[in-house]
């Protein structure tokens, strides 16, 4: 399955919510939830222990909106628009943790 | 149920409490609608959504409609499969006894796993 | 793959429509059919006609009509959701109808992903 997330960590619990309901699958931030795929804040510890259990992705295009783009940790994957119709479909449902 | 191949699996996720926003009311238009299509319809209440099904709500001082009686009236519409995750109910120091309708209690782990299993996941 | 869109927000004040629409365009740009973007909750409001954004803003409302006149992307209200935030035939964007909550149904059921953008 696929979770697509759009909330801040920070803020918000529903990546949160996602990550303890969640068994496996992919994980794609959209929206505010991009800033959870960069390194040097309070959430970074739980998206590398993601990492083990989840195929984590950013969009690409949001992250460089927020000025993110050059702090993505090592290991989540940017994708494009294109890229989240791919994530839709290669995985067999979707969920928006909304 | 006539065309077999035609039922799926509708998941509606609430995770939202009553009243502030009107996400969890008009979620419940959505499932009530669903319910007349014959699908295979569950509903799971996830973080505040659990607040949707507390007893005793009273809406008068808010003019308001209280809504939550509907829960009750879905059985009457075959949806019977109302999931609500118990790392949430304890999180918000509630149990099933706190709760207007009768449900089906998961852990997180389960909870995932059914999710796996859907075809579509609606949430508001 | 044939997809069913779903927007619960508004235009300009949450990013979930935009992101619905850049979805689309990706979609179809790939060669997949959105054959139904629903509008439900405050996403109804992407359907106002009376949306005038300044001038070197996107126009969200002429995005989604210009969608359904070169893709025949269907653009479908909510009739229940709609009549409580004022939105009716009368202030209808071009290629959008307004509809009840069973072609929300119908879309899941008719389509192989459905895709919900909200908040």
């Amino acid at each position: 399955m696929l979770h697509i997330i759009n909330k801040s960590p920070l803020t918000n619990s529903s990546l949160d919510s996602c990550l303890r309901v969640a068994q496996s699958g992919d994980i794609l931030l959209i929206e505010d939830a991009v800033y959870a795929a960069t390194f040097g804040n309070a959430f970074e510890g739980k998206i590398r222990e993601a990492m083990g259990r989840f195929k984590i992705y950013v969009l690409q295009p949001d992250l460089e909106a927020r000025g993110f783009a050059d702090r993505i940790i090592a290991g989540v994957l940017p994708v494009d628009y294109g890229g989240f119709v791919d994530l839709t479909t290669t995985n067999k449902n979707c969920q928006s943790w909304l | 149920m006539s065309e077999g191949n035609n039922i799926k699996k509708f998941m509606f996720v609430n995770r939202k409490a009553p009243y502030g926003t009107i996400y969890a009311l008009e979620a419940l238009e959505v499932v009530l609608i669903t319910a007349a299509f014959d699908q295979n319809v569950s509903l799971v209440f996830l973080d505040d959504g659990v607040y949707q099904l507390k007893k005793a709500q009273q809406t008068k001082g808010i003019e308001t409609k209280n809504f939550s009686p509907a829960y009750r009236a879905l059985e009457g519409y075959d949806v019977e499969k109302l999931y609500v995750e118990k790392e949430s109910l304890e999180a918000r120091g509630l149990t099933e006894a706190d709760l207007l309708v009768d449900v089906i209690v998961l852990g997180c782990k389960e909870l995932g796993e059914l999710m796996d299993q859907q075809d579509v996941v609606l949430s508001f | 793959m044939k997809f069913g869109i779903v927007v619960n927000e508004g235009p300009y004040q949450h990013q979930s429509s935009d992101s619905a629409y850049l979805f689309c365009k990706a979609a179809i740009a790939k060669g997949h059919q959105v054959w139904r973007v629903f509008f439900y909750h405050d996403g109804v409001n992407n359907a106002s006609k009376l949306t005038e954004p300044p001038q070197d803003d996107r126009n969200i409302v002429n995005r989604w009509s210009t969608l359904n006149e070169e893709h025949g992307v269907d653009l479908v209200v909510c009739v229940a959701a709609a009549l409580r935030r004022g939105i009716r035939e009368e202030n209808l964007a071009k290629g959008f109808r307004i509809s009840g909550l069973g072609q929300l149904v119908e879309a899941g059921i008719q389509t192989e992903r459905t895709v919900v953008f909200g908040d």
